[in-house]
């Protein structure tokens, strides 16, 4: 098809539908820890806002989990259908971490998600909060055993190759606990709690803009800044020791990140940008800083640094992509980080609900989540080529043995339905958070009328507006 | 028979498979119900009896392909690309119907739009399921440790019929289980379409299971050859006794009976696709032993298995619960 190969067709597929996968968990992870906390603030304090916030927060999670439900179901069943090989060889390894993720996240978040969201008159507040930690948890879970699958692509431990060149586990510690997963279970987790609060952040902001006296729209907008404040620096200083990390087990993907094409034994320079030019073997109109690379990445401004010359060329991953996508989501971390810091002060000024440009800044961040998690994820992905299993099975190895065609047409259907779809969720999301959260907000009602203009007050539910007296 | 680690997994993987059709069958069934009772409080109705619980079901999907993975992947490498056009068409279609599960209350001028999308997804989704049933069961070429077929193999006669069949079942599904949790007019109109799926489902059930033992001499041995026959002999009674009890629940109106004996059919079919494929996985070709990962793999996955399938059922068993008796359109489970 269009003259491309299976391979090629199969990895386009793999990279569209995860890329649309991962934005919904990027959320949900953070959005369901988000409503956990609300509705504990509800019951430790009473004060039924957080109930509303609680509501109004429910509606968005349910469209958005619904889609990565769907979206993840997808993902199981591509590895066999379009990497069967790869499935065949490296099963007996990630397979059981997978395995793990079934049992002990998705029957989590899917048995207990009913009872959060249609369960509280029936169950009761104190059950249902144990429910929603328990979808909350869920997430967790899943981040964490479909990151240690990844990690493990990425830094192979633990294993030995059998007779029939399948990969098998020797010691299941070291798969689970490989070399990279502390750091990138870390990286990703905050990264899905910066999401989240810049998406909180910027549906507050949009609301206080339109009404500075809307109670729910200034604590959500509150919690979200301090999530900037704390979050972003840490997340800078994990990202780092990842980098770092990366820099021991795949130097490549560093060199790529970093634009080094060339070694630098004395001092390598920190290209803050320039046009990668890979038929020359260098960066065209780099801005660079002398010395900086070795800096950071070796502690000591004149250590040694090699370059993508002392990888063979079939071997190197590809450096525009790698060069860029690290650099956006850089520059994204380094932005929240500067919005945390403004909120502080203005916090400290009491300014920080009468600062319009900022609440402007704020909305205008909204999604910047989404596109640095994107960014990371394809400056690790790409920057691992052309293995699957780094070091050990090449993309090239691992991929089905069946026509272009069939992968052809359904990698068009994908893109067809997903853009359909999850963009018609994508729209009614950005309409719920249009809605300015109001007092006594409804829970998921099946026959509550849509509200197009945000105006109508909600009815009235004496029984969901205070905390009901025990029986 | 031997109780060794391939044989205990082999168990699990079909009880997780079982354990989807049961329970995402009468939820595909109620979408496939959608274009036969208009109304839209009648639909909200449909909807809100499963709303709650499908999510839960449709993850034993996810552990039917995963579980695949880490325990049999020699099967899932050779499985899923023989049934590639299937599969994906399958996942499409759980797309389409999984979202209308928000969207359409999200909506008054699409709503109709998310209708269409939640029934032609549950149809096209439990044909396809079907079709992948027939494909694998008419056998599937395999040469070394993969697939040797094209990409339109799976599409025959058998895999059609299969495909129809698994529509019209999981439709019985579909309309015994709005009896048990609808009152007035759905509850009535489920009624009389159980009356005519019913008959439908045991025809089809009856079909397909003559023409299994002609697609291959180790069906025909498994289920026709003397002494076997009486090992194998009380499956088909078993189905024409879930038949009668069926029926006479219908007749007389009960509203537990005719689910629990439309559950029994597709327990007994299933049981009676065991017994045709055993030990085999990828029929005629690749046993459980040749497919199973290393020990170490199932011994892995078996621990946490052994503690949490326990917990997920008993927690899965509350969510039911919670949601118990009849669900009405206007307050739904609110």
């Amino acid at each position: 098809m269009f003259g491309l190969e299976a391979l090629m067709l199969a990895r386009i597929q793999f990279a569209f539908t995860v890329s649309f996968h991962i934005i919904f968990p990027a959320f949900s992870i953070g959005l369901a820890s988000y409503l956990a906390v609300l509705n504990g603030l509800w019951l430790w304090t009473g004060r039924s806002v957080f109930l509303d916030l609680f509501n109004y927060w429910k509606k968005i999670f349910a469209v958005a989990f619904g889609m990565g439900v769907v979206s993840g179901i997808v993902m199981s069943y591509q590895f066999g259908t379009n990497w069967s090989v790869f499935s065949d060889k490296v099963g007996p390894v990630i397979g059981p971490l997978m395995g793990y993720e079934v049992l002990s996240a998705f029957f989590l978040e899917a048995g207990f998600l009913g009872v959060m969201l249609f369960g509280l008159s029936r169950v009761g507040p104190r059950l249902h909060f144990a429910a929603t930690l328990m979808v909350a948890l869920g997430t967790f879970m899943s981040a964490f055993w479909i990151l240690s699958v990844n990690s493990w692509m990425q830094t192979p431990a633990g294993y030995a190759i059998n007779e029939v060149g399948q990969f098998v586990a020797t010691d299941w510690w070291a798969v689970v606990f490989n070399p990279s997963f502390p750091y990138r279970l870390v990286h990703m987790l905050l990264a899905a709690y910066l999401t989240t609060a810049f998406v909180v952040g910027a549906v507050g902001a949009l609301h206080v803009l339109r009404d500075r006296g809307n109670e729910g729209a200034r604590i959500m907008f509150s919690m979200a800044m301090w999530m900037a404040a704390i979050v972003a620096p840490i997340q800078i200083f994990a990202g780092d020791l990842h980098g770092l990390n990366t820099l021991e087990h795949q130097p490549a993907k560093v060199m790529a990140m970093e634009g080094h094409y060339q070694s630098h034994p004395d001092g390598a320079p920190l290209i803050l940008f320039g046009i990668p030019n890979s038929a020359e073997k260098r960066i065209d109109y780099a801005i660079q800083i002398p010395k900086l690379s070795s800096l950071i990445l070796k502690h000591d401004l004149n250590a040694p640094l090699a370059g993508l010359d002392t990888i063979p060329e079939h071997l190197q991953p590809p450096v525009g992509v790698v060069f860029w996508s690290f650099r956006v989501m850089v520059g994204i971390g380094f932005a929240m980080l500067g919005i945390g810091a403004l909120s502080l002060y203005l916090r400290w000024r009491r300014q920080l609900y009468d600062a319009r440009p900022f609440l402007r800044a704020a909305i205008l961040m909204g999604p910047a989540g989404f596109v640095a998690v994107l960014a990371g994820w394809i400056t690790t992905e790409v920057g691992r080529q052309p293995y699957t299993v780094y070091g050990l099975l090449t993309t090239a190895q691992s991929v089905s043995p069946i026509d272009a065609a069939a992968v052809g047409a359904s990698l068009v259907a994908f893109i067809v339905v997903y853009f359909a779809l999850f963009g018609a969720g994508t729209f009614y999301i950005l309409r719920l958070m249009n809605h300015p959260p109001h007092v006594a907000e409804s829970g998921l009602a099946p026959d509550e009328p849509v509200r197009a203009g945000g105006i109508m007050p909600g009815p009235v539910m004496d029984a969901k507006g205070a905390l009901p007296v025990a029986p | 028979m031997m109780l060794d680690l391939p044989f205990i997994w082999a168990a699990l993987i079909a009880f997780a498979v079982l354990a989807y059709v049961v329970l995402d069958g009468f939820d595909l069934g109620v979408g496939i119900l959608f274009p036969l009772i208009p109304g839209e409080a009648h639909r909200d109705e449909m909807m809100n009896s499963v709303a709650p619980v499908w999510d839960g079901n449709e993850t034993w999907l996810v552990l039917g392909g995963g579980g695949l993975l880490a325990v049999f992947p020699l099967a899932y490498a050779i499985i899923l690309p023989a049934l590639y056009v299937p599969l994906t068409v399958m996942l499409l279609g759980l797309i389409f119907r999984g979202v209308a599960f928000e969207f359409r209350w999200k909506t008054k001028r699409g709503q109709f739009l998310w209708d269409w999308s939640f029934a032609f997804g549950s149809i096209v989704a439990a044909f396809a399921q079907g079709v992948a049933l027939g494909a694998l069961v008419q056998g599937i070429p395999v040469v070394g440790r993969a697939y040797a077929g094209g990409w339109w193999d799976w599409l025959t006669p058998f895999s059609l019929v299969t495909g129809v069949a698994l529509v019209i079942g999981y439709a019985l599904l579909g309309a015994t289980w709005l009896i048990l949790k609808t009152e007035n007019h759905v509850q009535h109109r489920a009624y009389a379409i159980a009356r005519w799926v019913a008959p439908a489902t045991l025809l089809l059930i009856g079909l397909v299971s003559a023409w299994t033992p002609m697609l291959s001499a180790n069906y025909l041995e498994r289920w026709l050859v003397w002494p076997q026959i009486l090992l194998v002999g009380p499956v088909p009674l078993a189905v024409m006794a879930l038949g009668f009890v069926l029926w006479r629940g219908l007749t007389r109106r009960r509203e537990l009976s005719p689910f629990l004996a439309a559950q029994g059919l597709f327990v007994l079919c299933f049981i009676g696709l065991g017994i045709s494929f055993y030990p085999h996985i990828v029929p005629n070709s690749v046993t459980i032993w040749q497919a199973a990962a290393p020990d170490n793999s199932l011994s892995f996955l078996l621990v946490g298995a052994v503690v949490l399938i326990p917990l997920i059922l008993a927690y899965t068993a509350y969510s039911y619960w919670v949601f118990r008796g009849k669900v009405n359109a206007v307050g739904g489970y609110h």
